[in-house]
C-alpha cells in the first residue's frame, strides 16, 4: 500500500482532475496571505524591530554597547555556562540513548518520559528547585554556607539551572533514531570482534551524526538564551552573575534601549545561525534517509 | 518491531549506561523536583491552601490560564492555515518562512519580550495603529496574550505539517471524482485525521504558555491583580524572601504541568494509533 503510493506519481492524477482536488486560486492566495500576515506580526516585524532599535543611534552607539565591561563579562559568562552545560548533556544524551534505544527492559518507557520532564517544567520553577536545594533555607544551604561554598547567586547555580532546562535536547533527538536503526549492525560488528566502544564509534555514531548535531545545536541555543531559570538563581550581580539575556533585561529596565537591543541583536544572530544550521542538518539527514531508503529494502517500512 | 530485539546481553554496556542515566537524571532532575514537593509538604495544609488561594494568586491564575487558552486558540487557527499553506501551496520565500516558524524556539525569551513590547507599545510599529482603534496592546492582558501567542506559534504548525503531508492524495482525488465538492472533501476526508495532531499542538502550545516567563514580563506591565502572571508572582515571592509562598504556588503549577504532560502523551498515542490504523 505504502510502496504503491510512493511509486505512483500523484501529479498526473491531480492534473487530470484539475481544480476538483484543489482549492480555487483566490482561496489559495487568501490562505497564504493570512498566514503571512500572522507570521509577519508575530515573527518578522519583532525580528526587524530588534535590529532597527539596535542601530537607531548609528553604528558607533551600537558598537559602544559591547565595550562596556559588564557586557564583556556577560558574554564571557554565557560562553562558560554553555561550555559546561552542553558537553555534560551531550555525554548524557549519548549514554542514555545507548541504554534506552538498544536494550529492552521493564520501566524503559517511564525512564524516557522522565528524561523529557524538564520540558514540561516552567523555567521559573526550574530555577526555584535549585534554590530549594542549595539556597540558605534549602536542604544543603546551611552546610554549603558553613563551608563557604556559593551555589545560588553564583556561577554553579547558573550552570545547574541551565543543565536542567537543556537536559532532554540531545537524548530526545537520538533515542527514536537509534531505536529505529535496531541493533543488527552493532551485533554484526561485535561478532566480528569489535569492542562495544568501537561498535558505537564506527557503526552507531555515523548513523546518528546529524541527529546528534541537531540536538547539540538546540541545546546550545537554549543554554545561551535561557532567561527565566537563570534569572531565579543568578542574583543579578553585574559583572559577576549576569548572562547575556539577564544583561539585556537590566539594560532595558534602565531605559538604555540601544544597548539592550544591541546585546539582544547578538542573541538574535545566534538564533538565526541556529535556524540555518538546523535547516542544513535536516536537509542532510533527509537526503541520507532517502538514499538509504532507496538502497535497502528495510527503508521502505520506515516513515 | 519486537522481533528485531535480540535477547539482552549481546550488546555490551547496558549496566554502565543504565547506571549513569539513572544517576544523572536523579541528580539534575528528580532530586531537585522532589525537593519542591517535600518543601511544599512541610508548609502544612492550612498555610498551603491559604497561600495558593489568595486573591492576588487567583487573579494570576485567571490571567495565565485565560491568556494561554486564548493564545493556544489563536495558534490553532493561524497555525492550521500556516501549516496548510506550507505543505500544499507554492509561494515565493516559502523555505525561509518554513525555517522561520521555529524562531520562537531559537530566540531567547528575553529578546522576544523586549522586541514584542517595542512594536506593540502605544508608539510602536503595530501598537500605534491599535492605539488609534482604542486598543491598548502592551501593558494589558492583551499584551500577555500576544507574548504567549508568539511562544506557542511553532507547536501547532510543527505537529500539523507531517500529518498534512501524510494525507493520501488518492483519497482526496477519489472523493473528488465521486462528486464531492472541494469543501466536502476537506471536511470529510482531510480534516478528520488532522484532529489528533491539532489537539496535540494546541495542548503543547497551552502547556508551554502557562509556564512562560521571559517573553511576558516585559510586555505585561506586571500590575498585581491585573497583568501579573503566575510565574512572575513566584519570582516576586522569592524576592520578598517568601520561599514557602513561592514553593506552594510552584507546586500547584507543577502538578498542572504534569497533568498536561499526561494529556499530551495520551493525545500523541491517539495520533499514532489513528495513523497506524489508517494504513493497516
Amino acid at each position: 500500500m505504502m510502496a504503491a503510493a510512493n511509486s505512483t506519481p500523484s501529479q498526473s492524477i491531480t492534473g487530470r482532475l484539475g481544480g476538483a482536488a484543489a482549492e480555487p486560486r483566490w482561496v489559495q492566495v487568501l490562505i497564504v496571505m493570512t498566514a503571512l500576515l500572522f507570521l509577519a506580526s508575530f515573527l518578522f516585524i519583532p525580528l526587524a524591530a530588534v535590529f532597527a532599535e539596535a542601530f537607531r543611534k548609528g553604528m558607533e552607539a551600537y558598537l559602544a554597547s559591547f565595550q562596556d565591561g559588564a557586557a564583556v563579562s556577560a558574554i564571557r559568562l554565557t560562553l562558560i555556562v554553555a561550555g559546561i552545560a552542553v558537553p555534560l548533556n551531550l555525554v548524557f544524551g549519548v549514554v542514555a540513548s545507548w541504554c534506552l534505544a538498544k536494550f529492552q527492559f521493564p520501566g524503559r518507557s517511564v525512564l524516557i518520559t522522565l528524561i523529557d520532564l524538564p520540558f514540561a517544567v516552567s523555567p521559573v520553577i526550574s530555577g526555584l528547585v535549585y534554590v530549594l536545594l542549595f539556597g540558605l533555607q534549602g536542604w544543603l544551604g546551611p552546610w554549603l554556607a558553613a563551608h563557604d561554598i556559593e551555589v545560588i547567586f553564583a556561577v554553579p547555580g547558573i550552570v545547574l539551572a541551565t543543565l536542567f532546562v537543556t537536559f532532554p535536547f540531545v537524548a530526545r533527538e537520538l533515542i527514536p533514531l537509534m531505536q529505529e536503526q535496531g541493533t543488527e549492525d552493532e551485533q554484526a560488528a561485535i561478532t566480528l570482534g569489535a569492542t562495544g566502544l568501537q561498535a558505537f564509534l564506527r557503526v552507531t555514531l555515523p548513523n546518528v551524526k546529524w541527529a546528534l548535531l541537531y540536538g547539540v545545536i538546540l541545546c546550545n541555543a537554549r543554554a545561551m538564551g535561557e532567561f527565566g531559570a537563570v534569572s531565579v538563581v543568578s542574583g543579578h550581580i553585574r559583572g559577576q552573575t549576569n548572562t547575556l539575556p539577564l544583561h539585556v533585561e537590566i539594560l532595558y529596565n534602565e531605559y538604555n534601549f540601544v544597548a539592550a537591543f544591541a546585546v539582544a541583536s547578538l542573541l538574535t544572530l545566534l538564533a538565526m545561525v541556529t535556524l540555518v544550521l538546523k535547516t542544513i542538518v535536516e536537509r542532510r539527514a533527509g537526503l541520507e534517509r532517502a538514499a538509504t531508503a532507496e538502497t535497502t529494502p528495510r527503508g521502505k517500512t520506515r516513515n | 518491531m519486537l522481533h528485531a530485539w535480540k535477547p539482552r546481553g549481546v550488546l555490551p554496556g547496558f549496566g554502565i549506561t543504565f547506571g549513569y542515566t539513572v544517576m544523572y537524571l536523579s541528580l539534575i532532575v528528580l532530586i531537585p523536583l522532589a525537593a519542591l514537593f517535600t518543601k511544599s509538604a512541610a508548609i502544612g495544609w492550612a498555610g498551603f491552601w491559604e497561600t495558593v488561594t489568595a486573591p492576588r494568586v487567583i487573579a494570576s491564575y485567571k490571567l495565565t490560564f485565560g491568556a494561554a487558552l486564548a493564545a493556544a486558540l489563536i495558534n490553532s487557527f493561524f497555525g492550521f492555515l500556516t501549516a496548510w499553506a506550507l505543505v500544499r501551496y507554492r509561494f515565493p520565500g516559502k523555505r525561509v518562512v518554513d525555517a522561520m516558524v521555529d524562531l520562537p524556539f531559537a530566540l531567547p525569551t528575553a529578546v522576544s519580550g523586549i522586541a514584542l513590547t517595542t512594536i506593540y507599545a502605544q508608539n510602536g510599529w503595530i501598537g500605534k495603529h491599535l492605539a488609534a482603534l482604542g486598543i491598548k496592546a502592551a501593558y494589558s492582558p492583551l499584551g500577555v496574550c500576544i507574548a504567549l501567542t508568539f511562544i506557542g506559534l511553532p507547536f501547532v504548525v510543527r505537529t500539523l505539517q507531517p500529518a498534512l503531508a501524510d494525507i493520501d492524495k488518492e483519497l482526496e482525488e477519489a472523493s473528488a471524482s465521486l462528486g464531492a465538492s472541494r469543501w466536502k472533501t476537506i471536511r470529510r476526508v482531510i480534516l478528520p485525521p488532522l484532529v489528533p495532531p491539532l489537539l496535540t499542538g494546541f495542548a503543547l502550545a497551552f502547556a508551554r504558555a502557562i509556564g512562560e516567563y521571559g517573553s511576558v514580563v516585559f510586555i505585561s506591565g506586571n500590575m498585581p491583580m491585573r497583568t501579573e502572571i503566575t510565574s512572575l508572582l513566584i519570582i516576586a515571592k522569592l524576592e520578598q524572601y517568601d520561599v514557602a509562598g513561592a514553593t506552594a504556588i510552584a507546586a500547584v503549577m507543577l502538578v498542572i504541568s504534569f497533568f498536561l504532560l499526561l494529556v499530551i502523551n495520551l493525545l500523541q498515542w491517539w495520533s499514532v494509533r489513528q495513523y497506524q490504523g489508517g494504513h493497516a
